[in-house]
């Protein structure tokens, strides 16, 4: 991280939940910026329905914290359309489940209007939405479809797995000139704090952050899969003796292919953990990646660790959609021991 | 002159006339209004109407008890809506379909749908959501107004098959009136003139956005104009008028009169008694004393009254009445909670024939299971 971006070593620190750090990420910069404004489904009066804009209508007014009608297409249309005005909008999709209204907007548009225009418009702009599974919602709120937007060219894609990064990519992906998808992993929204500076700062929309240092293989994941990557790779420590890296990606577009490919050059194995379907999903394209880097590295199959190639399940059954720790452990000692 | 009497004398040539004032049979102490017809029901059937509504209200105070036991998940309350809903599915003929969201709860029950299979569900058991053959019910809708072109092109498919007496009744919320969903369908009804009925729940509250962020309109039935169809609105506390009205829009929708277009807009203007779901405050964003003036015209109270006043209820057998609601909702709660899903559920009905692909996924989880035992993957996230 460039010191440039990283905040004041004297800032105040709180400790904050993922959540919390989303929501004081948008307050830190609405203070900077009067340009950014935030818009959606119960984001003013109501504060979100999980509290990710708590505070900031009270704070900021009417003006800039808008309660939208009930409508993605025009959330996130408008949005484009705030954003060619030159305001920088943050869109709120209240669950990624829902985005799909919104879907011509994001990819005909907001995607490509750089393109399109030769340059003369961009679309800088942040949706964020809420994504993945494991709290027992209803249907269609629980599902991961970064792969959807990964494939899109002109379209940034992040996903947080801590509170110190919630805030620091928020606050880069509004200040990036592209649009970027913030994906929010909702299961581990209050699942533990973290100290966060009170202050500004970013974490760069460029850099994959190494969690776990290991030699015997790389395991990249991102967002609430990284935490039973880590359990994971710390069983395996205890009970097997393997040594495993843990890749959190937190940007999935642009892919940070220096640091994916320099951990498994030092590893030779790599598994992918993600809860999306298997079929066409990120591990994929990380995979394919690897092996254009660094084939003759290669030790072992690249095993994918994810959510099965179904619908995802009522809540009944989700845990046993969703990668778990065991699963992960039995993906990891089969390309270890391969 | 009486909002329907308007309606009913309006020149066919020009079928879109909106009334100011909501149809209304009862008043809010269940008198029948002056110049107001009650609908052609038998007295029995009055008299289940009354006790279905009474069960909708009564299955809403176990469900939300439920979930607040950690006995289900997020539940969407329907107090201060049974009367719409049960009215207008009483206004259903068998053969008719339901496009229901995940609100309208009563609405599935009256309409076939058992008492337990509205709440596996909720217990993330999805068999819920398979009704028998023969219950013209669609599985609830959760992304907003994704149900009315789908209950457009149902409506559509009947009239092509030559089967336009199959008529479609699709609800929604006043916050879907404003996906492109909304929108598109109802014209898509309008120009194909299809056999269906488009009930919008006004209930003033798309979780926490009053129904005038919704829409600049004054109200929801005069959208109807814009589509070449009729649009009406109705007191959606007045089960009676529910009933009127649902059941003229349906005559209509399977037999219109020369010069009449088939599909209805009707808007029930209503309340949400209580929360959006289990999972939010309405004391955040709203104030109670609004619920409360709304209360005061509650379509349990209020078709009680009029039962009693008819001669049609008494006491007694009120509390025989509430014995057997009791009864079914306990006897239903029971079945939910011992149903089970199978981990292998994910696999099926993922298509017609499973590919081998997926086998093989089965067979990996399968593997896992056996391994480790179903422990292992329980609560793992948390």
């Amino acid at each position: 991280m460039s010191s440039a971006t990283a905040p004041d070593a004297d800032t105040p620190i709180e400790k904050l939940t993922l959540v919390e750090a989303v929501c004081d990420g948008l307050y830190t910069e609405m203070s900077r910026d009067d340009s950014v404004v935030v818009l959606g489904e119960d984001v003013g009066k109501n504060g979100g329905v999980f509290r990710a804009t708590a505070g900031l209508y009270e704070e900021f007014g009417d003006e800039r914290v808008i309660d939208t009608p009930l409508a993605e297409a025009g959330i996130v249309g408008s949005a484009i359309g705030l954003a060619l005005s030159g305001m920088r909008p943050v869109a709120e999709m209240q669950f990624m489940g829902f985005i799909y209204p919104a879907f011509d907007q994001l990819v005909s548009h907001a995607a490509r209007l750089r393109s399109r225009s030769h340059g003369q418009y961009s679309v800088p702009m942040v949706v964020r939405a809420p994504y993945g599974g494991g709290i027992h919602a209803p249907e269609h709120h629980s599902e991961s479809k970064e792969a959807f937007f990964v494939h899109e060219p002109g379209l940034k894609v992040v996903s947080p797995s801590t509170p110190y990064d919630a805030k620091g990519l928020l606050i880069a992906s509004l200040r990036d000139p592209d649009p970027v998808i913030f994906l929010e992993p909702k299961l581990i929204y209050r699942a533990f704090k973290q100290a966060v500076p009170t202050g500004e700062y970013e974490v760069p929309l460029s850099d994959a952050s190494v969690r776990r240092e290991g030699s015997d293989i790389s395991v990249y994941t991102w967002g609430a899969m990284t935490r039973p990557t880590l359990i994971a790779a710390d069983n395996l420590a205890d009970e097997h003796g393997v040594d495993v890296e843990v890749v959190d990606l937190r940007t999935l577009s642009p892919l940070d292919i220096d640091t994916i490919v320099e951990s498994f050059k030092k590893t030779g194995r790599a598994a992918v953990v993600h809860e999306a379907p298997k079929t066409g999903g990120l591990g994929a394209e990380i995979s394919s990646t690897i092996q254009e880097e660094a084939l003759l590295h290669q030790e072992a199959p690249i095993k994918r660790i994810t959510g099965f190639d179904t619908p995802m399940p009522l809540h009944a059954i989700e845990d046993f959609y969703l990668p778990q720790a065991v699963r992960i452990q039995e993906g990891i000692l089969e390309t270890v021991q391969f | 002159m009486s909002a329907q009497k308007e309606l009913d004398q309006q020149d066919t040539s020009s079928p879109v006339t909106i009334a100011e004032q909501p149809v209304q049979v009862l008043d809010a102490d269940g008198n029948v209004c002056p110049n107001a017809t009650l609908p052609d029901l038998s007295d029995e059937t009055l008299v289940s109407m009354y006790e279905d509504i009474k069960l909708a209200r009564r299955f809403d105070e176990r469900a939300i008890s439920l979930q607040r036991q950690g006995r289900i998940a997020t539940y969407a309350p329907m107090t201060g809506q049974e009367g719409a809903q049960v009215a207008t599915s009483y206004a259903l003929d068998e053969q008719d379909w339901l496009f229901p969201t995940y609100r309208e709860h009563a609405a599935k029950y009256v309409h076939g749908v058992q008492l337990a299979s509205l709440l596996k569900p909720l217990r993330g058991i999805r068999d819920g959501y398979a009704v028998p053959d023969g219950v013209n019910v669609m599985p609830e809708y959760i992304p907003i107004a994704t149900q009315v072109p789908q209950a457009m092109g149902m409506a559509w498919g009947h009239k092509l098959q030559g089967k336009a007496d199959h008529a479609v009744l699709c609800h929604l919320g006043d916050g879907a009136t404003s996906e492109g969903d909304f929108h598109e369908g109802l014209n898509f009804a309008g120009v194909f003139d299809v056999p269906a009925v488009f009930v919008c729940n006004n209930n003033q509250w798309a979780i926490s956005v009053p129904r005038e962020r919704q829409t600049a309109s004054e109200t929801i039935a005069q959208k109807a104009q814009s589509y070449g169809i009729e649009g009406v609105r109705v007191d959606g506390l007045d089960p009676l008028a529910m009933y009127q009205v649902t059941n003229e829009a349906l005559n209509k929708a399977k037999a219109p009169a020369a010069g009449e277009r088939r599909p209805t807009l009707i808007e029930a203007v209503l309340y949400r008694f209580g929360a959006h779901t289990t999972a939010d405050d309405p004391s955040a964003y709203r104030d109670e004393d609004e619920a409360n003036e709304w209360k005061a015209k509650d379509p349990v109270d209020r078709f009680g009254k009029f039962l009693y006043k008819q001669g049609l209820l008494d006491e007694r057998l009120e509390a025989e009445m509430d014995a057997r609601i009791e009864a079914t909702i306990s006897d239903a709660i029971e079945a939910a909670e011992q149903a089970e899903s199978d981990p292998n559920q994910l696999f099926e009905y993922v298509y017609d024939e499973m590919p081998d692909r997926l086998r093989e996924q089965r067979a990996e989880l399968d593997a896992l299971r056996e391994k480790y035992g179903d422990g292992a993957f329980d609560g793992v996230l948390e």
